[in-house]
């Protein structure tokens, strides 16, 4: 059995080997491997957050995009210099409080989180009160909402144009640092007494309130913090894009996100963290395709869109065959971890007998 | 706002509503039975009008000649993305057939983007659909009535094949209940390919009639009618055929009066929609013609 | 003594169907009441509105003096009424021993945050509700499937894990919807002790809805018959067993029961 104390020790040490990797990544990788793993990272934070509301609580939300387009927009506004501002700004001029407001990035990133939660607690309140797939269609019109409302207000995003220039603070420290708080704080939530009433609201709804579970407290509180994680994942994507604009935050993205929930199974991190990286580099190693390539004498050339095109045969073709995710439900622990380990170890070694 | 404007934006209201309205029952009878989303159902609006651009541009087939053979390959793509994309999950979880219907709809966007290429093409519009009608001081252009007419005469037969036909019987036992149907008999899967077809055919004349109207041709096309027409299902009450196209007639007039009323606000109509949606669905999230039903516990 | 649960003059419609009609009980603390009546005669309706599941039509429930009519059901889970379903409704996915834990969480002190981060109070309170969930788990025999998932069990074991769900959460009054359904002869016998058992434990009043007469007639001090969602008699056992009305109703439907 192992102990608590064990597992503390175990993943301090994790900790510190991911920090190691993290930080030959950060120096030795080229910045296109490096921005492949930033988004993997980012992903990773998305896919869990909105793992906190529909994989856990069961409630259908299709409205990440919105809550990082908050998210993005927030950061954009807060670590971009008041005079770069006033400069990029040419359908109407700035906004105050805009015009003066200056941040660092972690402040900014809070302040993503932090509105898009709030965003996430007005629409919670009236929405989830519906089912299935009307929530689902609901949050998707909120998110729609919000693009619309980021196209049509230039005086603080600048309209369709979009934001430019912003610096580009994310790196590997941001992104995975932001995952693995998002990870620490849902796993948090979810093993403890308030995500097993999350998670008795996704089984069965009526049973759960018989029992005494406050719907309403419950799924909102779950929303509120998936949103939360949610915008800091908007603001990491601003500062790693370093341009946005509301054509960024269609649904498109809230789609990937759902697959890489899917493709991960469910209600578990692990697949998750793994869906999210794999997601990411399949988009990219695809890429080659498109841009047109040659087999022995045989030239295929450039075509637009083919990536697209295989990249959503290759999720029909998982989806349909992996219908439990690619971990199948399953979630790490060091105890899971440490009989994986023990299983190889007296595999290698049968002449020495049983071990029970 | 003078009367005679007022008529024309009602004219205007009714004409994209009929859009919507075929559009919608695609998505509404899918769902009656599969209990699915049919993300798909936008990109298959998009193919009908390229089918028709390729049949007429390219192949120098007569026009009329073309838009039927549009309409069949558009039905025949609907169905196929059944076999293929949704019967393999029938048993699956729920969301796994949804991801594969938003899958669908990605594929054959790209699809179209590498087959027909991404830049817009513009549409040969007949001359009976351009004609300008000028009555009193309102001029209006006969796709607006030619989309009216047609949607009412492809509506009523839809009417008819639904509860008139056998093969209508059959679509909406199993819309009742899939699991009995099959044990009485029925043979579901054959219900199932005729819903897609007849839905996808409904859509294929909408996204026709929709390139006449707006005669230009791009790869995301079908998106954001096909959100549209979805939301008109939900507020029509979805599951519910004439729910279906009410609920298409009223987001079109919606939409048109919003933008009439609120000339400086027509960059929110799209938001305007939605909140419309979001509005139907707190209060009365059955639809308006929608059955309410309540769990039994 | 003041009653617990006061059911004054009920009515609830659905639709044109009136499923229950000017129904009228007093539950005084303590009591083992059992109601009875053919299919569909509006029983487990009645348990609905108890729990707020339904509002009635017409007129008010009181608990404990406590208007609960259209209340909420978390909150009247809160003031002390626990239920189980007919239809069996378990967090099934989850372990047995996380579907009585979570029976508890309704009395939990410890906030958000303390629970994320799992302070000391907060490890110290799951730490007891663990204890407790074992000792209830116990009682029914089920410790050893503690980590199965709950829908795996058969469906006698279901039974009793709902049960044992609705008694993590300290209610006064335990709402039971056919407890013996799908028991054996065995498991019914063992359940009957075990309702009593409960009782005295944990000084329940209990409604018991119940189509084995073994059962209700065994334990039960006080019967209600309904038909049609009108109550047709009240009584004792003895009087319920050789009240003609009831033997019209529903005693002819007894015997594919029996
Ligand atoms: N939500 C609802 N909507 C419509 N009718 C309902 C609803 N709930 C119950 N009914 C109807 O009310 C009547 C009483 O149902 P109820 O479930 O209370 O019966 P019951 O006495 O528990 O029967 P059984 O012994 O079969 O469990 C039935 O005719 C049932 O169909
Ligand atoms: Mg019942």
């Amino acid at each position: 059995m192992m102990k608590r104390q064990n597992a503390k020790v175990f993943t301090i040490l994790a900790l510190i080997v991911l920090s190691i990797l993290v930080y030959l990544a950060q120096n030795k990788l080229d910045p296109y491997q490096i921005r492949i793993l930033n988004l993997g990272a980012i992903y990773v934070t998305l896919g869990v957050s909105l793992n906190l509301i529909y994989g856990f609580t069961g409630q259908f939300s299709l409205g990440h995009a919105g809550f990082m387009a908050i998210g993005a927009y927030v950061t954009a506004l807060l670590v971009l210099p008041p005079y770069y501002k006033e400069m990029i700004f040419i359908l109407e001029p700035l906004a105050w409080p805009f015009t003066v407001i200056h941040a660092p990035f972690l402040i900014a990133l809070l302040c993503s989180g932090l509105m898009a939660a709030l965003a996430a607690f007005l629409i919670g309140l009236p929405v989830l009160r519906l089912k299935g797939d009307y929530l689902g269609i609901a949050t998707l019109g909120f998110a729609e909402i919000i693009r619309v409302i980021a196209n049509n207000l230039p005086h603080i995003t600048n309209g369709a144009l979009g934001i430019k220039g912003i610096p580009e603070f994310t790196n590997l420290w941001w992104t995975v640092g932001v995952a693995v708080v998002t990870i620490y704080i849902i796993k948090g939530l979810v093993h403890s007494s308030y995500g097993r009433a999350l998670m008795a609201i996704r089984e069965n709804e009526i049973a759960a309130e018989v029992i005494g579970i406050n719907l309403t407290y419950h799924k909102v509180m779950s929303f509120t913090i998936s949103a939360f994680f949610a915008g800091v994942a908007g603001g990491l994507f601003a500062c790693l894009l370093t341009t946005i604009d509301p054509k960024a935050f269609m649904f498109i993205m809230t789609y990937n996100i759902l697959i890489v929930l899917v493709l991960g199974g469910l209600g578990s991190i692990t697949g998750t963290v793994i869906a999210a990286f794999l997601y990411n580099f399949l988009l990219e190693y695809l890429r080659p395709i498109e841009a047109g390539f040659q087999i022995g004498p045989i030239v295929f050339p450039a075509i637009p869109g083919l990536r697209m095109v295989t990249f959503s045969v290759v999720l029909l073709v998982l989806i349909i065959y992996k219908q439990s995710g690619l971990m199948g439900g399953f979630e790490f622990s060091w105890q899971a971890f440490f009989q994986f380990v023990n299983k190889l170890f007296t595999k290698k070694k049968p002449t020495e007998g049983s071990t029970s | 706002m003078s009367l005679s404007l007022l008529l024309q934006n009602i004219a205007n209201g009714l004409s994209l509503g009929s859009l919507y309205a075929l559009i919608a029952i695609g998505y509404t009878m899918v769902y009656g039975i599969l209990r699915l989303i049919n993300f798909a159902h936008g990109e298959i609006f998009m193919l009908a009008p390229y089918f028709l651009y390729f049949g007429f541009l390219i192949f120098h087939l007569p026009w009329w000649v073309s838009v039927v053979i549009a309409i069949a390959l558009t039905s025949l793509t609907g169905m196929l993305t059944e076999k293929i994309a949704y019967r393999p999950l029938r048993d699956a979880p729920r969301v796994s057939v949804l991801i594969s219907a938003i899958g669908v709809s990605f594929f054959l966007q790209n699809l179209a983007i590498v087959v027909f290429s991404g830049i817009p093409k513009s549409v040969h519009r007949p001359k009976f659909f351009t004609k300008i009608f000028q009555l009193g001081d309102i001029r209006i252009q006969s796709t607006l009535f030619a989309s009216i007419g047609i949607s009412i005469i492809v509506l009523s037969l839809l009417i008819y094949i639904v509860y008139r036909t056998k093969t209508g019987l059959a679509m909406r036992a199993i819309s009742t209940d899939i699991e009995t149907s099959r044990l009485m008999g029925i043979e579901v899967n054959k219900a199932i390919s005729v819903t897609f077809i007849i839905g996808s055919a409904l859509a294929a004349v909408g996204g026709i009639l929709w390139s006449q109207r707006f005669p230009q041709l791009f790869p995301t096309m079908g998106m954001i009618p096909g959100l549209k027409a979805f939301i008109a299902a939900v507020v029509g009450g979805i599951g519910s055929i004439p729910g279906a196209m009410f609920g298409g007639f009223i987001l079109g007039m919606s939409e048109i009066l919003f933008v009439t009323f609120f000339p400086g606000s027509s960059g929110y109509r799209d938001a305007f929609v939605f909140l419309i949606l979001i509005l139907i669905l707190l209060f009365k999230p059955d639809g308006i013609l929608g059955k309410k039903v309540q769990e039994k516990v | 003594m003041r009653e617990i649960l006061n059911i004054d003059n009920i009515t609830i419609k659905f639709g044109g169907l009136t499923a229950v009609k000017n129904f009228i009980l007093k539950v005084f603390p303590g009591e083992l009441i059992g109601i009875i009546g053919p299919n569909g005669a509006g029983k487990t309706t009645i348990f609905n509105m108890i729990t707020g599941i339904y509002k009635p039509t017409v007129n008010k429930i009181y608990f404990q003096d406590t208007d609960i009519t259209g209340m909420k059901p978390d909150k009247i889970a809160k003031i002390g009424i626990a239920r189980t379903f007919q239809n069996v409704r378990l967090m099934e996915n989850l372990t047995v021993i996380d579907n009585v834990m979570i029976g508890f969480h309704l009395h939990l002190q410890s906030n958000l945050l303390s629970a994320i981060f799992k302070f000391p109070g907060y490890a110290r309170e799951e730490e007891n509700i663990y204890q407790k969930s074992i000792e209830l788990l116990e009682k029914v025999d089920l410790e050893e499937y503690k980590l199965e998932k709950a829908g795996s069990l058969p469906y006698g074991q279901q039974r009793k894990l709902e049960i044992v769900r609705a008694l993590a959460t300290r209610p006064k009054l335990l709402l039971l919807d056919e407890p013996a359904a799908g028991m054996n002869p065995q498991e019914t016998k063992e359940l009957m002790r075990f309702i009593q058992e409960i009782r005295e434990d944990f000084n329940l009043t209990i409604l018991l809805i119940e189509h084995d007469m073994r059962v209700v007639m065994g334990i039960c001090e006080r019967i209600l018959v309904l038909n049609y969602g009108e109550t047709i008699a009240e009584g004792n056992p003895e009087e319920i067993q050789h009240n003609p009305e009831v033997i019209k109703a529903y005693l002819g439907v007894e015997a594919t029961y029996a």
